[in-house]
């Protein structure tokens, strides 16, 4: 058998964490090994809306996306790319009194993490927005939150990574991965073995199958995002546009790209599995998507969809990541799971998770992602 | 036993056999169609008040084509007929239709898919004026509205379509200027062996070409596109190739039907997640299929043009084995003897198919030499050259990461015309087999889906 290949750091999972992680693991001095089974940010990473939002985040996330908003904003001279970032604006708009109170309530909450928020009613919403429909109520305008291409982010990270000197590995199936003598090793399926003295499992829906290895299980479920795009038109809507609800068939968000094409999605997830990798649109959900985007803008009745896609998501039942050092295993880091909310948080969860490995400590509080919350939870 | 419910997509020729098949044994099969009349595309019937005649409008196919339509028109009061609806989705047991902003899901026990094809094309500099048609487009014009693409018409390409709609467009009074022919005549004597298996079709053919040159119509085969000039106000004006002397050619037009034979309509076959292979000698990906049609996925059948370009004939054959088969695997008696009958002369289809292949090559070389400046998606406006760069510059090596990163295929086509020639560019650049680069992995709506849609009341 062949050498094993030495590294400081075995990244497992090359979706966004994984690639930013390693391109600031190198940044940071360490030698680093990113391993993805197929091509980096085919996935979740790569087939999710495109969200670079922080408002309606759950407010103890605020740090931590306030830092990865921090990055995307410098991201093309960081990266050497560019992955489309537009701080276009995010626009959270209600139907009705309650939720507009409850948009009012978080506005005030965040402030205090740098939020700065617009609650918008009435008269000036249509003024500033003018292709609202007659149910929109009120609005929560984030002004620095905004979008970007996901097919393009993980990739440049990835393609970052090598720059700095990362030793990238794609089409790398892992068989095995395991600690002993104090070093993980981590077995590929053509037979190459990785070693280093710490690991980082970023292996989105399939982080639950190594987490397990090290005695760490979480109740993990797949679920696929029901992504459309509609055929190119003039640019015209600035800001990206979500609904806040209660119902999940509301929950619609559309964001126009510089080039023309609006992209959809929400109103309802899909069927995703781990097993053969593969998510699908439900047609019914499409057609959801069509009722519900028309609510919000009814001038969208007036185009065509050219494509619909999804990818395998993954979820924790209180819809927070995991995120941190192992319970258990020392020199092991996790950073999966992410709800489908994680593509705004890539950059910043590379950061922090580099700062955690290099450091043994991170800037921005992490602690309400550990994974020892799930502890208790049967295996 | 209930009786099954059978969706067939499409009123071609294979179609309407299937359909006739059925019905034949007792069901009322649903036949979907996104044309307004029956017939499909080769015996596509003028509109409503038109008034030219079987002759002029399929010629020598008159009585096949009077045939099929009144096998059809029998046919309308036992099958639940659905003109004017798109397949747009299939998944779970459901074909989703939509048709004028009104979407239904029919359920379905089996599903013939006798979907057609398309032009398969080749990018050439200066694709993208107005004024570049596909052969099948130029057909198109001529037989539902008696329009000609042009004036002066320039024949580029390769393919039994293309010596067929230039005899058209002659007959019709459009000036045919030239055929512009990819492929070499030892391409066709080389196939001959193949095609003596239709003596009858091949005598067609060889008196198609030979009408060219009665006609004094300029013939050149062998060539090598160079270019359609044009502009974006006057659209075309022109075109030049390279001989197979080496000398170049310009001539004047203000047309061009280009297309290098056809290539099957795959988009449901592949929604319904139905196995594909790489076919070697026309390089591209395949729904994988029995003898009868039946594909990987049990209740999806594949039938006629959309899954083998065997022409009309096959595609009649094609049909009829496909509702046997749904038969025979419903548990209905199914007269063997007609199906190996079928099977038989299927057989004869197929040698001649790879005849046809043979003869008219799809010119895969000239994706290597296509200038970087070349439009390959018309849709998105991607040229070879952004197509290559992200090949050597970002490490795409496969077609959907090609597609990812550059935009190829994502546009309103979704790669249904570029898909196979950005196959080959990136094959080209990576040094690859087309069947290592992959293909476009189908995704739903098969055609743009109107967001005014709505589902149908129940």
């Amino acid at each position: 058998m062949s050498e094993p290949f030495r590294t400081d750091v075995i990244v497992v999972g090359g979706g966004i964490m994984g690639a930013a992680a390693a391109f600031f693991l190198r940044r940071r001095g360490k030698s680093v090994a990113l391993i993805e089974r197929a091509l980096i940010g085919q996935q979740a990473s790569g087939t999710n809306f495109g969200n670079v939002r922080r408002q309606g985040r759950f407010l103890r996330q605020l740090p931590l996306a306030n830092r990865s908003r921090d990055i995307w904003g410098r991201l093309n001279e960081l990266i050497g790319e560019d992955a489309e970032f537009l701080a276009s604006g995010h626009l959270r708009v209600t139907y009705d009194d309650e939720m507009t109170a409850r948009i009012e309530t978080y506005a005030r909450d965040a402030l205090p993490y740098g939020l700065d928020l617009q609650i918008i009613g009435g008269n000036r919403l249509r003024e500033r927005f003018p292709f609202l429909g007659p149910e929109v109520r009120a609005g929560s305008y984030a002004p620095h939150d905004g979008h970007a291409n996901p097919r393009l982010a993980a990739p440049a990270f990835g393609r970052a990574a090598r720059r700095e000197g990362a030793s990238v590995f794609e089409r790398t199936e892992i068989v095995a991965v395991e600690r002993d003598a104090g070093t993980f090793r981590v077995e590929a399926a053509d037979g190459r073995v990785f070693r280093a003295e710490q690991l980082m499992i970023a292996a989105g829906a399939w982080g639950n199958r190594l987490s397990e290895q090290f005695g760490e299980p979480v109740p993990l479920v797949t679920h696929g995002p029901q992504m459309a795009v509609t055929e190119p038109i003039p640019y015209a809507l600035e800001p990206v546009l979500g609904v806040s609800t209660t119902k999940l068939e509301e929950t619609v968000y559309f964001r126009q790209v510089k080039r023309g094409n609006i992209v959809i999605g929400g109103a309802a997830r899909g069927p995703a599995s781990a097993d053969t990798q593969r998510a699908s649109v439900k047609p019914e959900n499409t057609l959801l998507q069509f009722t519900q985007i028309t609510r919000v803008v009814p001038a969208l009745a007036r185009l065509n969809i050219i494509r619909v896609w999804s990818g395998v998501e993954s979820y924790l039942p209180d819809d927070i990541p995991i995120m941190g050092p192992s319970a258990k295993v020392p020199g092991l880091y996790y950073a999966f799971g992410f709800c489908g909310h994680g593509f705004q948080l890539g950059p910043g969860v590379g950061d922090v998770m580099a700062e955690l490995i290099s450091t043994g400590q991170t800037t921005t509080p992490i602690e309400p992602f550990a994974i020892a919350r799930f502890a208790s939870a049967p295996a | 036993m209930a009786e099954p419910r059978v969706i067939i997509v499409g009123a071609g020729p294979a179609g309407v056999r299937a359909a006739e098949t059925l019905v034949a044994a007792g069901l009322r099969p649903t036949v979907v169609d996104e044309g307004r009349r029956d017939g499909g595309q080769i015996y596509r019937r003028q509109p409503e008040g038109f008034a030219r005649s079987s002759a002029e409008l399929y010629g020598t196919e008159a009585a096949r084509a009077e045939a099929l339509h009144a096998t059809f028109d029998d046919l309308r009061p036992k099958i639940d007929y659905r003109p004017g609806h798109l397949a747009w989705n299939v998944a779970d047991g459901h074909l989703h239709v939509v048709h004028d902003g009104s979407a239904e899901a029919l359920p379905f026990d089996a599903l013939i898919v006798a979907s057609g094809a398309t032009d398969r094309l080749m990018p050439v500099k200066g694709w993208q004026h107005a004024g570049v048609y596909s052969l099948g487009a130029a057909q198109i014009a001529l037989k539902s509205q008696g329009c000609a693409i042009g004036r002066r018409v320039v024949f580029l390409g390769t393919g039994p379509l293309m010596q067929l709609v230039a005899a058209q467009y002659r007959k019709a009074g459009a000036q045919v200027v030239a055929l512009l022919d990819t492929s070499r005549l030892w391409n066709q004597i080389r196939a001959l062996p193949k095609l003596v298996s239709r003596p009858d079709v091949l005598a067609k053919g060889v008196g198609l070409a030979a009408s060219h040159l009665l006609a004094g119509t300029m013939v050149r085969r062998g060539v090598t596109p160079v270019e359609i000039f044009g502009d974006a106000d006057g659209g075309v004006s022109g075109v030049s190739v390279r001989l197979a002397s080496g000398r170049d050619l310009r001539l004047a037009c203000d047309a061009v039907a280009l297309g290098y034979h056809l290539r099957p309509e795959t988009q449901l076959a592949d929604l319904a997640r139905c196995d594909f292979a790489f076919d070697a000698a026309t390089r591209q990906f395949w729904p994988v299929i029995d003898e009868d049609g039946r594909s990987s996925v049990p209740g999806i059948y594949l039938a006629g043009d959309g899954v083998r370009t065997q022409g009309a004939d096959g595609a009649e054959i094609a049909g009829k084995l496909a509702a046997l088969a749904v038969l025979t695997d419903r548990g209905r008696s199914a007269p063997t003897e007609q199906i190996s009958r079928l099977r038989q002369q299927r057989r004869a289809m197929e040698r001649f198919r790879a005849g046809i292949a043979e003869a008219f090559p799809w010119p895969h070389h000239l994706a290597a030499g296509l200038a970087d400046d070349t439009v390959v998606c018309r849709c998105e406006g991607i040229t070879a050259g952004e197509l290559r760069s992200v090949v050597h510059d970002k490490g795409a090596d496969e077609m959907n990461r090609a597609k990812a990163l550059s935009r190829v295929g994502m546009g309103r086509c979704q790669g249904r015309y570029c898909g196979h020639a950005a196959a080959e560019v990136v094959a080209a650049a990576t040094q690859l087999s087309p069947a290592v680069v992959g293909r476009l992995r189908g995704q739903a709506p098969v055609k743009p889906l109107a967001i005014r849609t709505r589902r149908a009341a129940p």
